[in-house]
């Protein structure tokens, strides 16, 4: 029983990363995504490093399954019951577009209006209960609901995070007579002021909660067929982990399950390898997604939108995403100009050397025609060989002939785009957080990552680039890292000198005990317990607030509530460290407390990925071919990544591969591969 | 001019393009007021050392400035020219809108950019404060005769000379805002926002050198005006017209033709706006700048390829007639100035729909419906609910209309009503789609909403600012038009509807009573006798539309068939 096992299901492969606690050995596999049923896959791939489940701690699971439930809408049958007068908020948003430019395109909710009922009820903005909620009509409408085959319902009233008595009183009454579990109101899943964004989550969740319940039914039930007697958790959104009951109660907190979990992989690792400051790249088939670690803590979004007019509001790991990703295409517009994407091959067809049909040339067009990925083995392994000529020819019909530039420069223009662009996205996720990005180092993860990480060190000013060990399966690997976590909201809204300090002090306890209560259940140890209180203020008038940490104890699971003078304290020392002033004879508000209980779990040591020692240059050495880079080829030594040693200095140009990614180092950079097996590329010195 | 190679034009276009973006981004972070920081009205960019156009602008701002700001930046060379003194480290300020464009709520901040001791470019930031002196808190001032009664006008002066902040200058601005709080947070705000783009262009033009990046400059303009070309002479030959109305100017009950005549050759165009009403009292006027911008928002909705950039409108005339509310003088008012530029807007699109039906969207629901309520709470503190509403996007040969979105001009979202509620007394008593508001067509126009905000205190007035009270969106390409805008409120003997149908100032409500608003759905794309049968059956399952309706406007073909 000291097996950690953790398992990153794409949309592509299905990545497991094994960790024997007992022997500090770690191991990979990487296996193709099963469909529609993602647990053959689950289940394959943990099988193909371990023989008996029954010696398997723990499992933890970074899914999309619910964020492909969201985007290919196939959630669950819900109905809604809703105030009356307001049945129509999830269909009217926030009186967005889905583009500026443009005007077309419209909006289908999830639960369309006829599935939409409403029921004489009202609460007032501060509490009020102005119209009692009419237990015989939300009767009537669970009926009908059931009736018109819904399988969860949302019981969704204005103001209920004021006071949710009318909501509480529904839901009880829909659960007497509701077939199943899916039963959720608005205030048990976010009590948090915005009824769009409320109603939308909750939503959300009832649609999810029959698909991702179901699935992890399933794996859970084949686990334990298998022997598996361990725990089996579940990644977050907010990049900690939950037990797997919870994950079927609120499966719209897995929305970014597994890229979260990357996330959180990529800041450790930076961390232990003394960089505390860190900007991942994960360069995927469609898109470059960035997310920043400042001083080893990654930054959290209180919301996305899965998709137009699709909020989901629940504590997230903030990460950007542009449309420029292996399978982006390249193509000059009509005045002339070299465009890439967001229109995108993605992996099916994929790049036109891929063979499956598509023409037009992509980033990995551009990789494969300079050299820089091997054609004769491709990573993945799902294809016996590249198709370079096919490549060459697009790039010359649609980039190189437009733009009067022979088939290398062609290529070559494509990747200082594609690559400028990406390094665009970094420079901007850092000042819209107010870092200068020269000050953190770039962490390239996915399968293409780090064939980009070159330029994208000399674009922005970045001082290096830290490949991990095993980058490809960086998602699995959080997965095994992250910590146990829960986080809670409630709106409070109230001026702050007229805090009610032992109401508070009482739902800050409520927070924590729950919160407790629900590590306690764990079978993992933890090492520490920690418990965050934060709340949202800002200066009356103004609507953006600002994340306030309080400097509050908990001994013994007992919370000593601030006072209002420490709270309006706290609030000076957070505005001023964002906007660097104060306002004078400013009102103070506190709009939500936030409250985070994390349960530490015990971090396996990284160095368990150093090389064998064994190993030398000689040995990793496995050939040379030509690589284009700027305007000629060179000569390119290439090296078997995993067998380069520790303090291995790799003088560009070269190109370390291994079975998932290709490392490109370029002629005016080295790569030093450090105790942790990570490479650092630098400048040469 | 060197020419300059494909590959560093297209690297120098995203960077110049992400300063601009660092920019707004820089102010969207630092600005204290919610129409800036939320709503994000405000927009950054580079123009043109001599002329003023456009070169790149952010690509976050709000839609009107991407038109607008050369103006503003031209006012000021003109200003500076004048002085006969322009300094590095200069930056001037002002918010005169027959000078700059728009209204005064939008303070616009020019400073010259030089590199090595020679002037490159201009960097300017414009933001909307919340509030600038005149008449009315917030500046919509619906019974504005004159700019003065609109806002405190400044014309373009120097903030900034030679690096040193003129103190005085902000002083004389902190005196004439009723919130100096929020209005210096927004002007730091901007200055930041100018500094950066200073601090990146230093490094852009370091690295590229100043020649290069001017070449580039001058091959984006060149480019997308070959962009545009190549779209024009993929259209039709031919003059095409449309017209509309405004309601009324909210002093005297008149309806106001808009109209234009849109001419395409080979690959040109002429929009014509002769025929249009002259100068009003009242303030639906804009200035001629702001009639420019609008063409340019109309065409890169109808192109939304097309780069944020001067080049784009070359072969692009914009006739506007002296002495018409497009082309008002200073100090007509023109706080209103959203409702005009959105009718332009339509008109455009309609006689675009004559050329190319299948570029253009049908009418969107035409008016911002900007809706105040104001009172004292039993405490004495004064409160005023301000917002603009939603209504029907129009349909299109991709798809049906979105139902309530925002205007064509903003990109701003609507506060959520649970914010309204705990911030002022009020409460929402419907908050819904509008059925049988949306224009009929093969594609439908979105619908409209109903919102009915009941009184909760002892008294309070209620303003309103909106359009299309008289004259409907329009569908195009054979489709129907969407619901007018109605607006209703209660009175002690029932309910009532404003003699200007959807204008109306300081009317007195009494607690529990309440005010109405049913916005516009959008204009419907292509004959309704098109429509999907199962697409009518559909809308009228879900009471999008009323059986009547579905058979007047569709015929009987829906009834009996499966939604």
């Amino acid at each position: 029983m000291s097996k950690m096992v953790g398992v990153d299901v794409g949309g592509t492969f299905t990545d497991v990363f094994v960790l024997d606690e007992a022997t500090g050995q770690a191991r990979v596999a990487k296996v193709p995504t099963t469909r529609p049923d993602q647990s053959g896959g689950f289940l394959n791939g943990i099988g193909q490093q371990i023989d008996d489940l029954a010696g398997i701690a723990v499992v933890v699971h970074g899914t999309t399954a619910g964020t492909n439930a969201l985007l290919e809408r196939k959630g669950a049958r819900v109905g809604v019951i809703t105030t009356q007068g307001l049945s129509d908020v999830l269909e009217m948003r926030r009186r967005d577009r889905p583009r500026t430019w443009g005007l077309r395109g419209d909006f289908e909710p999830v639960v369309p209006r006829d599935r939409r009922l409403e029921v004489p009820e009202r609460v007032l903005a501060d509490g009020t209960i102005r119209v009692a909620v009419d237990l015989d009509a939300v009767r009537d409408a669970a009926r009908r609901l059931i009736d018109l085959g819904c399988a969860a319902v949302a019981v969704l009233f204005a103001n209920a995070y004021a006071n949710p008595e009318n909501e509480r009183a529904a839901v009880e009454a829909v659960r007497a007579i509701w077939p199943n579990d899916h039963v959720a109101a608005s205030s048990e899943i976010l009590p948090e002021i915005r009824e769009f964004e409320r109603f939308s989550t909750t939503a959300l969740n009832a649609y999810l909660q029959p698909e991702v319940a179901g699935y992890l039914d399933r794996l859970e039930t084949a686990l334990k067929g298998g022997g598996f007697t361990g725990e089996f958790m579940i990644v977050q959104s907010n990049g900690g982990v939950m037990g797997v009951e919870t994950a079927c109660r609120l499966p719209v907190r897995t929305a970014l399950s597994g890229p979260a979990a990357g996330v959180i992989a990529a800041g450790y690792i930076a961390q232990t390898a003394g960089f505390a400051d860190v900007i991942t790249g994960d360069v995927g088939g469609t898109s470059f997604d960035v997310s920043l670690v400042a001083n080893g803590q990654s930054m959290l979004a209180a919301q996305t939108s899965i998709d137009f007019g699709m909020v989901v509001r629940t504590p997230m790991i903030e990460i950007a995403t542009i449309g420029a990703g292996g399978g982006s295409i390249a193509w000059v517009d009509k005045g002339g100009l070299l465009n890439i994407g967001p229109e995108s091959a993605g992996s099916d067809p994929g790049p036109v050397a891929y063979g499956r049909g598509n023409d037009r040339p992509t980033v990995t067009d551009a990789n494969v025609v300079l050299g820089r990925i091997d054609p004769e083995s491709p990573i993945g392994g799902t294809l016996e060989r590249l198709d370079v000529e096919a490549a060459r020819a697009a790039i010359d019909t649609h980039v190189g002939t437009p733009l009067g530039l022979d088939t290398m420069a062609a290529a070559e223009a494509i990747l200082t785009v594609a690559n400028s662009r990406m390094a665009g996205a970094i420079r901007l996720v850092s000042i819209e957080r107010g870092f200068d990005p020269k000050r953190f180092s770039y962490m390239p993860f996915g399968g293409g990552g780090a064939l980009h990480a070159g330029a994208i060190l000399a674009d922005v000013g970045l001082a290096r680039a830290i490949v991990p060990r095993f980058p490809g399966v960086t998602s699995a690997m959080g997965c095994v890292i992250a910590d146990m976590r829960q986080d809670f909201v409630q709106t409070l809204n109230v001026m702050a000198d007229q805090v009610d300090e032992t109401a508070l002090a009482a739902v800050m306890q409520t927070h924590a005990d729950e919160g407790l209560a629900m590590l306690d259940a764990a079978q993992s140890r933890f090492e520490a317990r920690d418990i965050r209180f934060e709340l949202d203020m800002a200066y009356v008038g103004q609507t953006h607030t600002v994340a306030v940490p309080l400097p509050v104890a908990v001994t013994e699971g007992r919370v000593t509530p601030p006072t209002r003078a420490q709270i309006a304290e706290a609030f000076d020392l957070a505005y001023h460290a964002t906007y660097g002033r104060l306002l004078q004879n400013g009102t103070r508000r506190v709009m939500n407390l936030r409250s985070a209980v994390i349960g530490r779990r015990p971090k396996f040591d990284l160095s368990a990925l150093a090389p064998d020692p064994g190993g030398s240059m000689q040995s990793a050495f496995k050939t040379q071919r030509e690589v284009h880079f700027g305007d000629r080829w060179h000569k390119t030594a290439i090296y078997d990544r995993l067998s380069l040693p520790v303090g291995a200095i790799v003088q560009g140009p070269a190109i370390l591969e291994q079975l998932d990614t290709t490392i490109l180092i370029e002629p005016d950079l080295q790569g030093t591969v450090d105790p942790y097996g990570n490479v650092i590329i630098e400048r040469r010195i | 001019m060197s020419e300059i190679d494909p590959i560093t034009l297209a690297v120098l276009a995203g960077r110049m393009e992400q300063i601009a973006d660092e920019m707004d981004a820089t102010l969207f972070r630092a600005a204290f007021n919610p129409i800036i920081a939320e709503a994000h009205d405000a927009s950054h960019g580079l123009y043109h050392a001599v002329t003023g156009d456009t070169l790149v602008q952010g690509k976050s701002g709000l839609p009107i400035f991407v038109g607008v700001m050369a103006f503003a930046v031209k006012a000021v060379i003109d200003k500076a020219a004048a002085n006969g003194d322009l300094a590095d480290g200069d930056i001037y300020i002002f918010n005169d809108a027959h000078l700059g464009g728009t209204h005064l709520s939008d303070m616009r901040l020019v400073r010259p950019y030089f590199h090595n001791g020679e002037l490159f470019c201009y960097l300017a930031s414009v933001g909307h404060w919340h509030d600038v002196g005149g008449a009315v808190p917030g500046n919509y001032n619906p019974s504005a005769t004159d700019a003065f009664q609109e806002a405190f006008v400044l014309p373009p002066v120097r903030i900034a000379r030679a690096g040193v902040i003129q103190q005085d200058v902000i002083d004389i601005l902190m005196r004439n805002t009723r919130l100096p709080q929020s209005a210096q947070g927004d002007l730091n705000g901007q200055l930041g926002a100018l500094d950066l783009g200073v601090k990146r262009l230093d490094a852009l033009l370091d690295e590229y050198g100043a020649e290069t990046v001017a070449a580039a400059l001058d091959a984006l303009g060149h480019r997308a005006e070959a962009l545009m070309r190549s779209e024009l002479e993929g259209l039709p030959d031919g003059r095409w017209e449309a017209e509309d109305f405004l309601d009324n100017d909210g002093i005297t009950d008149m309806p106001l033709p808009i109209r234009v005549a849109l001419e395409i050759t080979g690959d040109r165009m002429v929009l014509d706006f002769e025929g249009t009403a002259p100068v009003t009292a009242g303030p639906v006027n804009i200035a001629l700048p702001t009639a420019v911008a609008t063409a340019y928002v109309a065409i890169k909705h109808i192109f939304p390829a097309l780069p944020a950039n001067a080049g784009v409108m070359r072969p692009i005339e914009v006739r506007v007639p002296d002495g018409s509310l497009l082309s008002a003088e200073f100090p007509a008012p023109v706080g209103g100035y959203t409702e005009t530029i959105l009718r332009m807007i339509d008109v455009m699109f309609s006689a675009m729909a004559q050329a190319a039906p299948e570029r253009v969207v049908a009418n969107a629901y035409g008016t911002i419906n900007a809706l105040s309520i104001a009172g004292k709470r039993a405490n004495g503190a004064p409160w005023v609910m301000f917002s603009f509403f939603g209504g029907g996007h129009g349909g299109s040969i991709e798809s049906d209309g979105l139902n309530h979105g925002n205007a064509p001009i903003s990109t701003a979202t609507i506060p959520p009503l649970e914010i309204l509620e705990a911030a002022y007394p009020v409460m929402f008593k419907e908050w819904s789609l509008r059925p049988d508001s949306a224009g009929a067509g093969a594609h439908r126009g979105g619908l409209g909403a109903v919102y009915e905000i009941e009184l909760l205190e002892e008294s309070a007035r209620a303003f309103l600012f909106g359009e299309r009270g008289r004259f409907a969106p329009k569908g195009i390409a054979g489709g129907g038009d969407g619901a007018m805008n109605h607006f209703e409120y209660q009175q002690d003997d029932g309910w009532h509807a404003p003699p200007m149908s959807s204008k109306m100032l300081g009317m007195a409500l009494r607690r529990g009573q309440s005010v109405r608003l049913e916005t516009p759905g959008g204009g419907g794309y292509g004959p309704a006798s098109e429509r999907d049968p199962k697409a009518v059956a559909r809308d009228v399952a879900l009471g999008f539309l009323s059986e009547d309706n579905a058979t007047a406007l569709y015929g009987p073909a829906w009834q009996g068939v499966a939604p």
